[in-house]
């Protein structure tokens, strides 16, 4: 049950989405069920059920039904968490059940999680439902979805089904701007897919969902640039100590460093950051980063109290009093633009009114419709103003200082939920709406010189050619040839080695899959640099995963990526063995070896396909040399 | 060693939570119970206030029949951590005999912990009770809030329970209304153990296993206790090595058979435990038997 003890683990807090009938309570009792997460008391009162109703086989939805029977009973369940654990990382659960509130109840559970699971019948397919879902999803700032499509057993475990799903979704979620979607063909009621690889769907290599759970990567979702640090409390304990208390919403502090002070835009310096070690003994690291919790001591006694901000000079979050934001209701009461709310952003609370309702959302087509006030559950885009300033980034910016939440102030009720939205002028003339239209986390330079002015000076478009194949397929051989003759033909041209990044870059990286995806993302964005400055980039990355590629694709952008299928039967690449690698896969020595116990996705549409069974490595490298020619304009 | 990536986060988050009740209401209190989750509980509150000491009084709200190392424990952690202790016992029920024997458990839980605490919650004057309750213990806590609301008689309404979306507690009240706010919401059995080991946090001897005597009823063992003849009723008495997964009141904490006699080796036993933490904890004494005994003492 326990499967770990003290060691490193990392947390992942995810939730499901899916309509009723989709097997939502099934999967999600396969999930514990599978992993080892349930306890034996429980599986026996499962098998009780069983032999009550006479079925042949334990339902494992009974697991998280618990919720069910509250249903029935009239009771309001928004939310319900559930815990569990592999060898790798500790799971938390946001279990929002209810046909009837879903909005509220999954706006609930989305706010704070990495991951969102949507369900899908593999029979019914994308259907308004599940749009809805991801709609709410990609409002909350989730920033991964996967999408489990199941009941694969009821349409034949078919991979033509499974592609049209994915196409489906594919197209309709492309304007959500969800950052990562994962695609999973699973059975619930069977097991396939969800913790234990299926045997009757050969044709998908990819993770299971468990797999996917566990692996990964979200350390890249911490916002580590824009330092907001809102003071929650002041600790006086004595003459001696005067410190600010709170938690790092964003950012890093640095002892020693510049701060400004909101709103007083006061400035002093972190004389110290203090926190409890173990054992309550003081520790004073030399920095802080976001999600810790510390005591903040400055150099000059500046009059700072519950509600500040502490930023850097250079960095500065609007400071407004009016703004528009995305908004889900959430009361029973209709909205009024008669009442002053309360507003809590932060740890800053002051009082708020409805300027305008810019426009609702009709939550089933997903369209823009004529404004009015909100009811409960419904959404809609609004202006506020609030009686005093409030210091906000933009959510899609900053999920932990861009969120605010309405409060009527008789019935003291949360009635709202809202997502700032990145226009309007700060007060103090600091306008950031240019910084925040980029999705990455600071402002974005715009250079006198551009892409367009290099590349007419190197005579050809800048491209990045992403060589695919097994260890030995020939991919390093083809991309030096074709860097060499390149470069000789007068272009400027740059073999990416995925060792030599391995050396310096991403050393820090091992070999577990989510350190592979970081590896590749990492290799992506250098290639998309050096596109930038104007040379071409030849990658060679064995780079098994379709999703991995898709997703340096993206960052490289559509027109100028390049993938190149470097395909050679797996016997002629354990044959040629350069590095005697298959041979110390073969004998365990090393463990996730493509080809040998982890699997290869070919590409099923490459650019080019590179057959080095076939051709000669002259010929390979022709073949590619004319294809950058073509593509890049030389 | 050191504290786990995603303990250290824990320890944020429920640091960030008691700041805010501090921030938020004017008369909190922290519950205590004397058992492990308090333990952290107490651990995390002087972590949140460092370098000042804990800035709420502490509540334990006793029903007089608390195991005696537990008020040693208690009386001793106090003065070691320094903090301002408050005690309340339902006086009137104890004076009339209430025992789980006589009430049955629910009954007898009812008058000494339910009345005991929103007794001594209106005799304190509190607007927010800290608790160290967690989610994962039980099915119907599983959908509990962080802050969770009480009207004006302290009656918890699922119906108007508070959404809780990011971080931001809406921690406001009308007359007479409180809250009872739970930092350890995310936090797991295995979790606790492993902080308490990580932290060296103390705590109360029964959690470590020792021989005692008990009356084995089934997979209970029931622990006999010298100056309570209630407890030797009912079996024979015997000697067995065992440990407190969790504590309670004595009549209604089932030992078991254990011999991790340091924290080391409960966290390795928590490694293969099969049975969830409830499976052990509750003795029911609602049974025929205890009927009876109670439609004897009828007059209560």
């Amino acid at each position: 049950m326990f499967v770990a003890g003290s060691q490193e683990l990392s947390l992942l807090r995810f939730s499901t989405a899916g309509s009723v009938d989709d097997g939502k309570s099934t999967l999600v009792g396969r999930l514990l069920h599978d992993s080892g997460n349930v306890y034996d008391d429980h599986i026996a009162a499962l098998q009780e059920a069983a032999k009550q109703t006479k079925s042949s086989r334990v339902s494992l939805a009974l697991l998280t039904d618990g919720l069910k029977a509250e249903r029935e009973q009239g009771i309001t369940i928004d939310v319900a968490y559930r815990y569990f654990t592999t060898t790798r990382r500790r799971f938390i659960l946001a279990d929002s059940p209810g046909h009837v509130e879903y909005t509220r109840n999954m706006a609930t559970g989305a706010s704070t999680v990495d991951l969102t699971i949507l369900l899908v019948d593999a029979r019914t397919g994308v259907i308004e439902q599940t749009k809805r879902h991801a709609f709410i999803a990609a409002l909350l700032g989730v920033p991964r979805v996967l999408l489990a499509v199941n009941k694969m057993d009821l349409v034949d475990y078919a991979e033509s089904r499974f592609k049209e799903i994915v196409h489906d979704f594919t197209e309709f979620s492309a304007k959500l701007g969800i950052k990562e979607i994962k695609f999973i063909p699973v059975s619930a009621l069977e097991g396939d897919n969800v913790v234990i690889r299926s045997t009757r769907m050969r044709w998908y290599t990819g993770d299971t969902i468990l797999e996917h759970l566990d692996t990964v990567y979200i350390s890249g979702d911490n916002n580590l640039v824009d330092l907001r640090f809102p003071v929650q409390l002041v600790l006086n304990p004595n003459q001696n100590f005067r410190g600010y208390a709170g938690t790092i919403a964003s950012g890093t502090m640095r002892v020693g460093e510049e701060v400004v002070a909101l709103p007083s835009m006061n400035r002093s310096r972190v004389k110290s950051i203090v926190r409890a070690g173990k054992g309550t003994i003081g520790d004073y690291p030399s920095e802080a980063s976001c999600k810790d919790a510390v005591v903040i001591q400055l150099e000059n006694q500046l009059d700072i109290s519950r509600g500040d901000m502490l930023v850097r000079p250079g960095n500065i979050p609007r400071i407004t009093s009016n703004f528009e934001a995305m908004v889900v209701w959430l009361g029973n009461d209709p909205m009024s633009p008669s009442i002053r709310y309360l507003i809590k952003h932060s740890t800053r609370e002051t009082k708020a009114s409805i300027s305008a309702v810019d426009y609702k959302i009709d939550i089933h087509t997903l369209g823009r419709i004529a404004p009015g006030a909100l009811s409960k559950n419904e959404i809609g885009k609004l202006s506020i103003t609030t009686t005093s300033p409030l210091f906000l980034d933009s959510y899609d910016h900053n999920r932990a200082t861009g969120n605010f939440i309405l409060i009527d102030p008789a019935s003291f009720q949360t009635v709202a939920a809202g997502m700032v939205l990145n226009r309007g002028r700060s007060i103090l003339g600091v306008d950031n709406s240019e910084s925040t239209k980029s999705k990455v986390h600071f402002h974005r330079e715009v250079p006198l010189v551009t892409r367009a002015e290099r590349e007419s000076r190197f005579g050809h478009m800048a491209i990045t050619l992403w060589m695919t194949g097994l260890s030995g397929s020939g991919k390093s051989s083809i991309a030096k040839g074709a860097e060499r003759a390149l470069f000789d033909q007068g272009a400027s041209a740059y073999f990416l080695d995925g060792d030599n990044l391995r050396q310096g870059l991403n050393s820090g990286l091992g070999f577990s899959r989510q350190d592979r995806n970081e590896n590749l993302r990492r290799a992506a964005e250098v290639a998309a640099i050096m596109n930038d400055a104007g040379v071409i980039v030849i990658c060679a990355f064995i780079s098994p995963f379709q999703a991995d590629r898709d997703a340096a694709r993206a960052i490289i952008g559509e027109d100028r990526f390049i993938e190149v299928h470097v395909d050679a039967p797996l016997e002629t690449c354990e044959e040629r063995d350069p590095h005697q690698l298959y041979k110390k896969a073969r004998r365990g020595e090393i463990q996730n070896f493509t080809g040998i116990s982890d699997p290869y996705e070919a590409p099923s549409t490459p650019d080019i396909r590179l057959e080095t069974s076939t051709l000669s490595l002259p010929e390979c490298v022709e073949s590619l040399v004319e294809l950058v020619r073509k593509k890049s304009s030389m | 060693m050191h504290l786990s990536s995603h303990l250290r986060q824990l320890e944020a988050e429920s640091i960030y939570i008691l700041r805010e009740v501090v921030a938020q209401f004017e008369r909190p209190v922290l519950m205590y119970s004397v058992g492990k989750d308090s333990s952290v509980l107490l651990r995390l509150a002087q972590k949140a206030f460092y370098p000042g000491t804990i800035p709420i009084p502490v509540l334990h709200v006793d029903t007089a029949y608390k195991f005696p190392e537990m008020y040693e424990f208690r009386d001793r952690v106090a003065h070691e951590i320094g903090f301002k202790l408050l005690l309340h016992r339902n006086e009137a029920a104890l004076a009339a005999g209430a025992n789980p024997y006589a009430l049955g458990t629910q009954q007898c839980c009812a008058y000494l912990k339910t009345t005991a605490l929103l007794e001594a919650l209106k005799k304190y004057d509190v607007d927010a009770a800290i608790g160290g309750a967690r989610r994962e213990e039980e099915r119907s806590r599983a959908k509990e809030r962080v802050f969770s609301f009480r009207d004006r008689h302290g009656q918890w309404d699922p119906r108007n329970q508070r959404p809780e979306l990011w971080s931001v507690f809406n921690g406001k009240l009308g007359k007479g209304e409180s809250m009872r706010v739970f930092p350890l919401s995310n936090w797991t059995e295995q979790d606790i153990w492993n902080y308490i080991l990580l932290e060296e946090i103390p705590i109360v001897p029964l959690y470590f296993a020792k021989k005692r005597k008990v009356i084995v009823r089934g997979q209970s063992l029931i622990p006999v206790l010298d100056h309570d003849p209630l407890t030797r009723n009912g079996g024979v008495i015997e000697e067995v090595m065992c440990r407190f997964r969790s504590l309670g009141c004595y009549h209604c904490s089932g030992a078991v058979r254990s011999n991790a006699d340091t924290i080391e080796k409960i966290v390795h036993e928590m490694l293969h435990v099969k049975t969830s933490e409830r499976a052990t904890r509750i003795i029911d004494f609602d049974t025929d038997a205890s009927m009876e005994i109670k439609k004897r003492e009828g007059y209560f």
